[in-house]
């Protein structure tokens, strides 16, 4: 552990080489974490489905591979499909356990994700997927640093979707609609606002941002069955920094959880980067509940 | 089911415990796996149910005991017994020391924040104990062998989770019952309220996280030896099998009562090695199914149900009835 911290002070180019490829999953981070946010913020359900959805549009784009289809086609495919599977998993769970306890909609939203991811592991197997997109690497600095072309447009492709649905909750009709249902359901319904089709609606398009986002995780990365969880807990914890409705927070809190991921796994090893995750998850909420709880006695 | 009831009951259970190793030997290794499971239902109830303090890891408490229990009877070089009663012990101290120094800390958060929370907390475990060589890494650990023939192990472990499930059962009957017993239920059904009334809830959430964790050390380091294998997702941290099991059969039974968590995991249990072997590989599918079906379709348990079905059957006073 310490020989990797020296060895980071001794060659400065892997320091700009883990930031960069840090920074480029931590866009894809912050698109997940978006929706999260929004489902969150208009429905009150912390939706722990968010990374198997994730993982599916990975699986689908796979499946188009194997099929013969260009992998980028992956990207809108994904997310129409998602659309619909997050639509009707709306329909027959989602609504039914939104106005309950959270922990209600906390586990049913759990045993969706291990029945999703379960489900994946029979259909396509336990092995790691990539779908090869053709692109190849650029070297920079005298070949010291690496940039895989593919991490770049999928960094775009992430900042690509989550300025469109920016703009589709800015100017369209739905998207005004969900953005009153955030703000007071009640009075949205009052004024017309079918709050049910909106949370369908809302919940939908969560799932498409994240089968988009899932769809460039396989063409940059990879997929396999037991990436879902550790996405759910990331975008949770930006969340959770960045705080409701706050748009330039999550890209920050995003980029910043890639690029601290990428040191922890190059310093403590990359078996424990999931570790990492999962308890920087918890130190996350320990400082928030300590913070909160200050706050709580300066109000004695 | 009555106060006036509960003794005949009781009894019943108790010989059905003693005799049905001998009633269907053939299923002695899972008469002992019931038994296990009725424990991991009942110890996730006390802040579960009682408290109102939903756990997804205790997972953890159950892992850090098997693996404690491991350790200890590979590293101490006692003979079979003294090693596992020694590193059973062991292990439940490290998991309620654990408690004490995590729940100090994550117990402040409320609800849904301590839920995730834990998450994180049985996942990291199983991520740490995969890495780390000294615990056998990602290949896991072998406990030493049972010295008697195989077929007594398995009686040997389903007499030893009874007699553990006998005895937690009581413990919280009564405990239940008394001042600490409110306490959580004060706390479950208005924290605000208990607060201001005077109650030191950290304490109250502390202890009770500490009594599980305790209870599922020892759970987890027998549990280790009845496997005969110790492998860090699977077994030890195994979220997605034990972990959510002792949530589940909790809630199936009725959360927040006595009888609701050994009634679930009996049920659980008994349709599980019922449907399970049919299933060819689609268990976990079907235990996400039955998870989304419980939750969505009868989160009240079979006890809740059965409160709202006949309410005149349950007198007021009875532990743990939701009024909330």
């Amino acid at each position: 552990m310490a020989a990797n911290v020296a060895l980071l002070g001794e060659a400065p180019f892997l320091i700009l080489q883990l930031l960069l490829d840090g920074l480029m999953i931590g866009a894809i981070f912050a698109v997940a974490a978006y929706g999260m946010a929004l489902v969150w913020g208009v429905m009150n359900v912390i939706n722990v489905v968010q990374g198997e959805f994730v993982m599916l549009g990975g699986f689908i784009t796979y499946q188009l591979t194997l099929w013969g289809v260009s992998p980028l086609w992956g990207v809108p495919v994904a997310a129409i499909v998602l659309y619909f599977i997050g639509a009707s998993l709306h329909h027959v769970v989602i609504r039914r356990v939104a106005d309950r306890d959270m922990f209600i909609s906390l586990l049913a939203t759990f045993g969706l994700s291990i029945l999703l991811q379960q489900l994946m592991n029979q259909i396509w197997g336990g092995d790691v997927r990539t779908a090869q997109s053709g692109l190849g690497t650029w070297f920079l600095l005298d070949y010291t640093v690496t940039v895989s072309q593919m991490k770049v447009a999928a960094c775009g492709g992430a900042i690509a979707i989550g300025g469109v649905l920016i703009l589709f909750l800015k100017r369209s009709r739905l998207g005004q609609a969900i953005r009153a249902t955030a703000q007071n359901p009640r009075a949205a319904r009052i004024l017309g606002i079918d709050t049910n089709r909106v949370f369908a609606a809302t919940y939908g398009i969560n799932a498409a941002l994240c089968g988009a986002a899932g769809a460039l995780v396989v063409m940059a990365y990879s997929v396999h069955p037991y990436i879902g969880l550790p996405y759910t807990v990331r975008s949770f914890m930006i969340v959770i920094v960045a705080g409701l409705g706050n748009l330039p927070g999550v890209i920050v809190a995003g980029l910043g959880l890639g690029a601290a991921e990428n040191f922890a796994g190059f310093i403590l090893g990359v078996q424990y980067q999931v570790a990492f995750v999962f308890i920087l998850l918890v130190v996350i909420l320990v400082i928030r509940s300590s913070l909160l709880q200050r706050r709580r006695q300066f109000l004695k | 089911m009555t106060l006036r009831r509960q003794p005949l009951l009781m009894l019943a259970v108790a010989a059905a415990g003693v005799a049905l190793p001998f009633v269907i030997p053939d299923y002695r290794a899972q008469i002992a796996m019931l038994w296990a499971l009725v424990i991991m239902a009942q110890t996730w109830d006390i802040t579960g149910g009682q408290t109102g303090y939903n756990s997804f890891g205790n997972i953890l408490f159950f892992g850090v005991g098997m693996y404690a229990s491991v350790v200890v009877q590979r590293d101490v070089g006692l003979d079979y017994f003294p090693g596992l009663v020694l590193g059973m012990v062991v292990g439940a101290g490290i998991a309620a020391a654990l408690a004490v120094l995590l729940g100090s800390m994550i117990l402040r958060m409320r609800g849904h924040y301590f839920a995730i929370a834990t998450l994180g907390l049985g996942i990291a475990a199983g991520e740490i104990a995969g890495g780390w060589d000294y615990l056998g890494a990602g290949s896991g650990l072998s406990p030493p062998l049972f010295p008697a023939p195989p077929g007594t192990a398995n009686l040997f472990f389903a007499y030893l989770f009874f007699g553990l499930a006998a005895l937690v059962f009581v413990l919280l009957a009564a405990l239940y019952r008394t001042r600490f017993g409110l306490a959580l239920n004060a706390i479950r059904d208005n924290e605000d309220k208990a607060e201001a009334m005077g109650l030191h809830t950290g304490v109250y959430k502390v202890t009770a996280w500490t009594m599980a964790a305790f209870v599922l050390g020892l759970v987890g380091g027998a549990m280790g030896n009845m496997l005969g294998f110790v492998d860090p997702r699977d077994t030890a941290f195994a979220g997605a099998t034990f972990g959510v099991w002792m949530v589940l059969m909790a809630i199936l039974g009725g959360k927040g009562t006595l009888w609701g968590p050994v009634l679930g995991a009996v049920i659980f249990h008994i349709t599980q090695e019922l449907l399970w072997t049919h299933l060819l590989g689609w268990q976990r599918v079907a235990l996400g199914v039955i998870i989304v079906g419980i939750v969505v379709f009868f989160p009240q348990g079979i006890l809740g149900w059965a409160r709202t079905r006949w309410p005149a059957r349950h007198e007021p006073r009875e532990q743990g009835s939701e009024r909330a």
